[in-house]
């Protein structure tokens, strides 16, 4: 059984946080990542080709965090493979002992280091979660039965800032309705629109695991600005950053104030340091 | 309509000087390269005249009236058969079909003259989007008339995806998130739901297509 699952089903504040699988083989930097955030977190993510550029299989390195003794929530892109495979590496990611996915439509491949590839998008992320749940009764998408189904804690994104906020709502209702159980948001800044979404999906019997970006220099903030699809960060964020004597430092402490914030108003935080791997204690109000 | 684009001209003349080629007939097509302003007449007239400035002999020309159209081809290459006969090569200015069409049409080797880039909706003369990609399996009773498919970047037929900020495309940052166009019409025909659009039917997407509505031999 999922943990993250029973601890959100006890109404207990989760935290997750991420790694990523290395380009190449070398599994030891993200290894290193592990040992620095699994004591804070429940659970880890492990991303699928992030940024639409080439890293090892999150399939691989979900069970090599497995393996580490951290639940991980394996994630699921549907750029680069087809129904057919989609299907298959959740069976394999079951038969590893896998039990959370975190399905999304990943970024266009334009926007990585391979511009020419195709993008898949041969189903889209509300489609492969009614799949998983389907695999997890017991049949593939052909509504076939499987020689031993799945059982997956599904989860989903969220986008609590991205405006029009109607059209969020419904693709949030539309995922419900296609089997999430849990949603990981992109970063929040804006802690109303946050308590707008968590208000929204309350009545649906979901979890919301809020987002905090880790935004240690003007650098990061223009990277995020740039080249992260769905996210921006408020100009008054971005002006206290580069204000700051030790904007590393004042980003611990903004992180730190989210997550307290957080905890008021969703069923967990999600941290991605982004090079701030071993303030986690400090983010999370812990030391 | 096919939308064409002027193929780069030191390939097209690269193809003739491979083939040692010094005398050449050019065809256009009366429809959609003559509306895409690139295999009209004034187009076939401005190619001559650029071979010709470049050393090249030009037979004749003509413009199809519907160059993909195989008899009417034929019928123009015969009624041009003197100038295709004393030709080394014809070069083409349509979209992949007419050159094709051509080719199966004329004994001389043919070369295509455009790009061809999609089936275009003429927004405003000399303005073509591309609306339909002609899947074979109609989603636009559930997509308020806005296809998806075609129109997203992604083809995703349930979003907005994760991109969309402020209503706009992930990745045509100028443009308006079709999703978000899809909803905003459902919803202001009173159709608004959340309805997943199921996974597509790429069988029913036919590659090499073709269609014979013709009746059964002795049916009438």
């Amino acid at each position: 059984m999922s943990r993250l699952r029973d601890l959100l089903d006890a109404r207990e504040f989760v935290v997750t946080g991420e790694v990523a699988p290395p380009r190449g083989t070398d599994l030891a930097a993200m290894r290193a990542a592990v040992e620095v955030l699994a004591p804070h977190c429940h659970a880890l993510n492990v991303t699928d080709n992030q940024g639409a550029s080439l890293h090892l299989s999150s399939l691989a390195a979900s069970r090599a965090v497995l393996d580490m003794g951290i639940e991980p929530i394996f994630q699921q892109t549907c750029r680069d493979r087809n129904r057919l495979a989609l299907q298959s590496d959740l069976l394999a990611a079951w038969s590893l002992g896998l039990e959370n996915v975190l399905v999304v439509t990943g970024d266009d491949p334009r926007a990585g280091d391979h511009p020419n590839a195709r993008g898949v998008f041969d189903l889209d992320s509300t489609q492969l979660a009614a799949i998983t749940r389907g695999m997890n009764e017991g049949q593939d998408m052909m509504g076939q039965p499987l020689a031993g189904g799945t059982g997956f804690y599904i989860g989903a994104a969220m986008f609590p800032e991205a405006e029009p906020w109607d059209v969020q709502l419904a693709r949030i209702e539309q995922k419900v309705e296609a089997g999430v159980r849990f949603f990981q948001t992109q970063a929040v800044f804006d802690m109303d629109k946050l308590s707008r979404a968590v208000d929204a999906v309350r009545p649906l019997g979901v979890k919301v695991i809020a987002g905090v970006l880790v935004l240690k220099s003007p650098r990061v903030i223009a990277f995020v600005n740039e080249r992260l699809a769905g996210l921006m960060v408020p100009e008054h964020i971005s002006a206290r950053i580069a204000a700051a004597d030790d904007p590393a430092e004042e980003a611990v402490r903004l992180a730190a104030e989210q997550v307290r914030d957080i905890r008021q108003i969703a069923d967990g935080v999600h941290v991605m340091p982004l090079g701030l791997d071993h303030a986690i204690g400090r983010i999370l109000g812990e030391e | 309509m096919i939308i064409t684009t002027p193929r780069d001209w030191s390939r097209i003349e690269a193809n003739l000087t491979d083939l040692g080629a010094r005398r050449v007939f050019i065809m256009g097509c009366g429809q959609c390269a003559t509306v895409a302003h690139t295999g009209g007449e004034p187009e076939v007239r401005e190619a001559a005249a650029r071979l010709e400035a470049a050393g090249w002999e030009v037979t004749g020309w003509t413009v199809g009236e519907v160059t993909c159209h195989l008899g009417g081809t034929k019928l123009e290459s015969r009624k041009h058969g003197g100038e295709i006969g004393d030709a080394d090569a014809v070069l083409v200015l349509a979209c992949g079909a007419g050159v094709q069409t051509v080719a199966d049409s004329v004994d001389k080797p043919v070369f295509p003259g455009l790009e061809s880039l999609f089936l275009g909706n003429v927004i405003r003369n000399g303005i073509f989007e591309e609306r339909c990609q002609m899947c074979g399996e109609c989603v636009l009773d559930q997509t308020a008339g806005i296809c998806p498919v075609t129109t997203c970047p992604k083809g995703l037929l349930n979003g907005p995806c994760g991109g969309m900020w402020d209503g706009m495309c992930e990745v045509l940052t100028d443009r308006e998130c079709t999703h978000v166009r899809i909803r905003r019409r459902l919803s202001g025909q009173g159709r608004a739901g959340i309805r997943t659009v199921e996974p597509k039917d790429f069988s029913k997407t036919l590659k090499p297509g073709a269609l014979n509505i013709r009746p059964p031999r002795g049916s009438r």
